[in-house]
């Protein structure tokens, strides 16, 4: 077996594969199906300073080798997590982040201020990049001021792990990367969802109740991982890539772009076991190829 | 039972008309207490233009032989995909998912609806029901006499009575037109109901009216079956809800569904 732990500035995580916000509830819905606690981390649902109730129905729509969707950051608010859902985390033996999203950079603040009191809770993935929400999300993860301002916000307030997320719909996701990195992230992820629409030709109506919402799936993995790759390039900090991984040779390219670690979204809707099934494809692949480590393949894409 | 993700083996593929297909799926894993109205989410990897799984209601179970019935009604590619299968082929299925109709506690006077092949979950339902000794009335209503399948096991476990919207079987009309929903809808303690969403909401208002409680199984759009992907919400006195886990079946009283 080849060794599949790996440091994330600091987060040591014991094998490279998490999974990916709004795709894994809170845990407890996969207690189920596999022992969750294998996994190298995973990353909570979208939670806000106050409770969202989210965006009306439809909020999915089935595209080409993915889906949109508009959810909206239904959550029930920060105090709801702390107090009746982190207390079903404690069980888990492996790193949790909690993905952070609001409107202003105050809500931002007072929710980060709150996790950090959560001893269980490895990190914050900050969420600058939901297409869904009308105001905030996406607005911070857009524009390299509003991104500084909102990571140097939470960076003096939150002692822990932060990584922060990055949107895909920018014109140069390297300049954001830099700039998020020089306020203080500890890593970076990406990518989030494209903005995209769906159309139902007979109605003449927008599928979904938000006219526009986030596409994911294997339709946006070569985005991914062009912009996995930029920003690879662009900053010190580890990179944690996701975007359409659906298997492990999926997973392999995203590290071979430069991913130090990797997240498993929309494939988690398809088959509840694919993170799992993703470690040992991993670990297949490393024994296959006569790499000793995970850390040998990072960046190492063939020029 | 657990919710688990199977390899099931197609057994047996029974064509019951033009565009209803009865599934027969084996399990490894001993079958045990699936409650009706639950439902298997099936993966359709026989076509790239499928990307997510698609829900149907457990239709029957036989847990002697440990398998489980999907009543497949052909709607679009993955419906097709599922229809076509041949016995040996294995399909993934996640199952039992969702919470399926409560039983009445004393022997009850029950009523069945079923619109289309929103018949599904009411044969299980019906079956159990029956077993109980409560006293069983189906109302399936259809567009025509070709869309009525399986009428007869229906009539296994209870009176069955249909309408049609073109008069070719039972009476001409909805649901809602039968003599069931004339005055001696109060003699029911509780009507069940599936079917499209329009039919639920007419047969609901009648419930609400004449005081007799009600639960609607709902399908919505979704995309894990699971709870985490929060798409298939419906509007409920608490707020959002997933229909799959929350549901799909629903006491009315948690609708909002006044009008």
């Amino acid at each position: 077996m080849a060794e599949l732990n790996i440091d994330i500035a600091g987060l040591k995580l014991k094998n490279p594969v998490m999974t990916a916000s709004g795709t894994f509830g809170y845990g407890a819905e996969f207690d189920d199906f596999y022992d969750i606690s294998t996994l190298g981390g995973f990353v909570v649902k979208g939670t806000t300073l106050h409770p969202r109730q989210g965006n009306a129905y439809p909020r999915m729509a089935e595209t080409p080798s993915g889906m949109l969707n508009a959810v909206g950051l239904q959550n029930g608010g920060v105090k709801y997590f702390a107090d009746h859902i982190y207390p079903g985390l404690l069980k888990y033996n492996t790193h949790i982040l909690v993905n952070v999203s609001g409107s202003t950079v105050e809500e931002y603040i007072a929710c980060a201020e709150l996790i950090n009191e959560l001893e269980h809770i490895s990190g914050i993935e900050l969420n600058i990049s939901c297409p869904n929400v009308k105001e905030g999300g996406m607005a911070f993860g857009t524009s390299c001021p509003a991104a500084v301002a909102v990571v140097n916000a939470v960076r003096k307030v939150y002692d822990k792990h932060l990584m922060v997320k990055l949107s895909p719909n920018v014109t140069d996701i390297a300049e954001i990367a830099r700039a998020v990195e020089a306020s203080g992230a500890d890593s970076i992820s990406l990518i989030n969802t494209i903005l995209a629409m769906a159309i139902h030709a007979e109605s003449r109506k927008p599928v979904l109740s938000t006219i526009t919402g986030g596409l994911s799936g294997p339709a946006i993995k070569p985005i991914a991982l062009r912009m996995v790759w930029q920003v690879y390039h662009a900053v010190k900090v580890p990179v944690v890539g996701m975007g359409g991984i659906m298997n492990a040779t999926d997973a392999i390219e995203f590290f071979l772009a430069g991913s130090s670690a990797i997240q498993i979204g929309t494939a988690n809707f398809i088959d509840p076991l694919v993170a799992k099934q993703i470690i040992s494809g991993i670990d297949d692949y490393l024994e296959r190829h006569k790499f000793n480590s995970i850390k040998d393949l990072i960046g190492c894409l063939q020029l | 039972m657990k919710k688990t993700v199977q390899n099931l083996q197609v057994i047996s593929n029974r064509r019951l008309n033009k565009d209803h297909a009865l599934l027969e799926l084996k399990s490894d894993v001993i079958l045990e207490g699936i409650v009706p109205g639950q439902f298997a989410n099936i993966l359709v990897d026989k076509t790239k233009n499928v990307f997510l799984r698609r829900p149907f209601s457990i239709y029957q179970v036989d847990y002697k032989c440990n398998t489980i019935f999907i009543l497949v009604k052909n709607i679009g590619e993955g419906t097709k995909c599922l229809s076509n299968c041949r016995p040996g082929e294995i399909l993934s299925v996640i199952f039992p998912l969702g919470r399926g109709f409560s039983m009445p506690e004393k022997k009850s006077k029950v009523l069945l609806v079923g619109g289309g092949v929103g018949i599904a979950p009411l044969l299980l339902l019906a079956n159990i029901l029956h077993d109980d000794h409560h006293l069983v009335e189906i109302l399936i209503g259809a567009r025509s006499t070709d869309d009525l399948v399986e009428l007869n096991e229906y009539a296994r476990f209870g009176t069955v009575h249909t309408t049609t919207e073109d008069g070719t079987h039972g009476t001409k009309g909805f649901v809602t037109n039968h003599a069931l929903f004339g005055h001696d809808l109060i003699t029911f303690d509780r009507i069940f109901t599936c079917g499209p969403e329009s039919m639920m909401k007419a047969v609901a208002r009648l419930a609400r009216l004449n005081h007799v409680a009600c639960e609607v199984s709902l399908e919505n759009t979704m995309a894990c079956g699971y709870g985490v992907c929060l798409c298939c919400v419906t509007e409920t006195t608490k707020g959002h809800r997933c229909v799959c886990t929350d549901g799909p079946v629903f006491d009315i009283k948690q609708l909002k569904w006044q009008n």
